[in-house]
């Protein structure tokens, strides 16, 4: 695309070619104003798409054959790790790098952190998507995906901490496609539909925190069923909901930080100035915010430890497998995350949001996988079960990639003149009445 | 503009009040419930219990599971270890109780013991489950309700006992697989287990639950040389419907003497209690924090819904 905007390809970025005035059709929005035959040449000119291609060749029979023959021929079939990769990598991480959305929104709309608004929508995308997947895991991984709707619709377990997780990501996730969505009404040109999530934007907002507080800690929650399974240095059962709450407030912003640095590097023909020129600015302020959940999270941790008085276990092996992990994935990038702010260096806080990214997966692989069963013995994912989850990923970044090439998230949306723009909110408002009364809507304009 | 704010306050304070009301009672799990007055249970004493596998069989029969490779006359499944050495054997999906040996310290003779659902007073199984799939019965048994599992395998991580096994291997109906107490066939009748009947060496004594623990104390009691001074399963977990007498150390046999007195519903008791907590509070908070962050530019435009505000 890079170099094809070179050669002066238009990028579709409003409803209209400047020139000619002509709407875009939906067939050139998708294509990205690309004839089919440039569109395919586009994408097999690109190595990274060769080996998606190879991964979706492995893994996409595989999906079809877990579904047809069962979960015990691509997993170890384990009675004592009941949860592998799909749920430990899947749910449990995909999900607290998710919490962009939730963070971003409270800072732009609720805080009126206006100056945070070019990165808000990749913020929100980044949330959507992340449970999108998560979900996607999860169906993957139950024994009867199909019955899913049961929690919601047909027998109620009230008392269990899944019970809560389920409403809340079901319910959260139509919070964020309504969130996103705006997006896509102005890049579709549903001016009404927009017109009505704004008005709701506050309300979405406010619901988007209510729920991730208690989804993110009830993902924790969840683990203090296992006080005997989960070493006792990641258990805690008062705290951990709280642990996993804290880590995924600066989870989220390192996976924003991650998500503009790829994108700036890979896709900058469709971010426009604004995003761009802000982005250094944007990053020093998401590292502000993370490296003050890393400052809780550290002392939470310690007071966990203090609580259950496990300090003897730090010097065992699990002792330091577990420091290693504060190390890597908190310590040291919270402090690459203070000498980037205080020498205002973005490079460095985007090499320590890669660390802080790594640093929670490894936290949420430890505490579902790694050490759970901790006295017993260590389950060694199945490479089937590897290949799959390796799989949904590639898919997650394909759908990404997609939405982004296309959506106004990277750029705005240049807005149509006034004029159309009301045309098209009458006509749906007041069908068969004449454009021309269009005053009514004049009088709220800027 | 006041009207707009006012009315997504109570939007907002709409959302906590349906999610309050829809979790309610997820804070009122309770973890202070002892058992039915009436509940039957087991008392498994392993001084008594030779090895033979007799329950085994008698499971294997009454519930219909599939015959094993190896008869259950066989003893050499004793020498079965998985993972290194680091497991014996389990229950799973076509052995809903299996019979270890262990050579105890202390004891010249091997110690067999014997596992199968402990059937707690308070499962944590039950209470991690988010559709209901168990029931603790009056009779004191814990069973399953194949029909509602979505197959989440939650109680799979919280059973602090490792009995529920799944049916990894079937594709369209996976569901649990545990010892029921043989409440469909037997117990609901008033008659004991399958396994208790085939016990030649009267291991195991079945009773009203209160009852069993008089008697364990009392051999215990009369025989303070031979047992250990505990009753595994009277309170651990919130006591459990089958409760062991041993003549070893109970970690010699492979029972978790770490486990807590409390019921594992407990521990997720100070999340699940915050959680109305969270839902009354933080919409106001929220809607407070964003009324002060933004009280400022409100009248200056802030509610204009035209599009060209983008170009901000």
């Amino acid at each position: 695309m890079r170099e094809l905007s070179g050669k002066g390809l238009l990028i579709i970025d409003s409803l209209h070619e400047p020139d000619t005035k002509k709407p875009w059709s939906f067939k050139e929005k998708l294509l990205l104003g690309l004839a089919p035959r440039e569109y395919l040449s586009q994408i097999m000119r690109n190595p990274l798409n060769w080996a998606m291609c190879i991964i979706l060749a492995l893994g996409v029979p595989l999906i079809v054959y877990r579904f047809v023959f069962g979960l015990g021929t691509v997993t170890h079939s384990s009675n004592d790790y009941p949860w592998g990769l799909f749920l430990g990598f899947g749910l449990f991480t995909m999900v607290p790098l998710s919490a962009s959305g939730f963070l971003l929104g409270t800072t732009v709309e609720l805080f009126g952190r206006r100056d945070f608004k070019p990165i808000e929508r990749l913020a929100l995308l980044n949330g959507l998507l992340g449970y999108l997947f998560a979900v996607i895991y999860l169906l993957v991984d139950l024994g009867q995906p199909w019955r899913l709707h049961y929690p919601m619709f047909v027998t109620w377990g009230t008392a269990a901490v899944l019970f809560l997780v389920g409403w809340h990501v079901a319910v959260y996730l139509t919070v964020q496609m309504m969130e996103v969505s705006e997006a896509f009404f102005e890049w579709a040109n549903w001016p009404l539909a927009k017109l009505f999530i704004k008005r709701i934007t506050i309300g979405l907002t406010v619901a988007g925190i209510i729920l991730s507080t208690l989804h993110q800690g009830a993902l924790g929650a969840l683990f203090s069923y296992a006080p005997s399974k989960v070493h006792p240095l990641w258990y805690s059962a008062p705290y951990l909901w709280i642990f996993f709450f804290c880590s995924s407030i600066f989870a989220g912003l390192g996976m924003v930080i991650v998500v503009s640095t790829v994108v700036k590097k890979t896709m900058a023909w469709r971010c426009d100035d604004n995003f761009l020129e802000n982005l250094d600015r944007l990053t020093i302020g998401l590292a502000k915010g993370a490296s003050m959940a890393m400052v809780t999270y550290i002392a939470l941790k310690l007071i966990g430890i203090a609580h259950d008085n496990e300090w003897a276990y730090l010097a065992t092996g699990w002792g330091l497998w577990f420091m290693l992990e504060m190390a890597v994935g908190v310590i040291i990038p919270l402090i690459l995350f203070s000498v980037s702010i205080r020498r205002n260096l973005a490079g460095l806080a985007r090499f320590a949001a890669f660390m802080t990214v790594f640093g929670i997966v490894l936290n949420r692989l430890n505490t579902a996988i790694i050490a759970f069963n901790w006295n017993l013995y260590q389950e060694i994912p199945h490479i089937f079960e590897i290949i799959i989850a390796v799989t949904l990923f590639t898919i997650y970044i394909i759908t990404y990639r997609f939405i982004l090439y296309r959506l106004p998230v990277l750029y705005s949306w240049k807005p149509a003149p006034f004029r159309e723009y009301s045309t098209a909110v009458e006509k749906s408002h007041f069908p068969g009445k004449e454009p021309a009364q269009a005053g009514v809507f004049r009088r709220t304009a800027k | 503009m006041k009207g707009i704010t006012r009315r997504k306050f109570i939007l907002a304070g709409m959302w906590g009040a349906t999610a309050v009301i829809m979790n309610g009672k997820a804070a009122h799990g309770k973890a202070d419930f002892e058992g039915y007055p009436e509940g039957m249970g087991v008392l498994v004493d392993l001084t008594r219990c030779v090895g033979c596998r007799t329950c085994e069989a008698a499971c294997n029969n009454e519930q219909n599971l599939p015959v094993p490779d190896r008869p259950f006359y066989d003893q050499s499944v004793f020498d079965e270890v998985h993972h290194d050495g680091k497991q014996k054997r389990r229950t799973d999906e076509n052995a809903y109780t299996v019979v270890n040996r262990y050579d105890a310290e202390g004891s010249e003779e091997a110690v067999y013991r014997k596992i199968q659902c402990n059937h707690c007073n308070e499962p944590a199984c039950l209470t991690s489950c988010f559709v209901s799939a168990y029931t603790k019965t009056k009779e004191g048994a814990v069973i399953y309700n194949p029909k509602a599992c979505v197959g989440c395998r939650n109680c799979m991580i919280a059973c602090p006992f490792r009995i529920p096994a799944y049916t990894y291997s079937k594709a369209l109906n996976p569901v649990i697989k545990k010892c029921i107490f043989c409440y469909d066939t037997r117990l609901v009748n008033g008659q004991p287990p399958a396994c208790i009947e085939a016990c030649p060496m009267e291991v195991l004594t079945f009773g009203h639950r209160d009852d069993l623990i008089k008697i364990a104390h009392e051999r215990i009691r009369m025989h303070p040389d031979v047992y250990i001074d505990h009753l595994y399963g009277e309170r651990e977990v919130g006591g459990t419907a089958w409760m062991y007498l041993s003549g070893v150390p109970f970690e010699q046999v492979g029972i978790d003497t770490t486990l807590q007195k409390d019921p594992i519903l407990s521990n997720a008791s100070e999340f699940l209690s915050n959680v109305p907590v969270v839902l009354a509070v933080w919409p106001a908070l929220f809607m407070g924090f964003h009324l002060l962050a933004t009280g400022d530019n409100r009248e200056s435009g802030e509610e204009n819904h035209e599009p060209e505000r983008k170009e901000e």
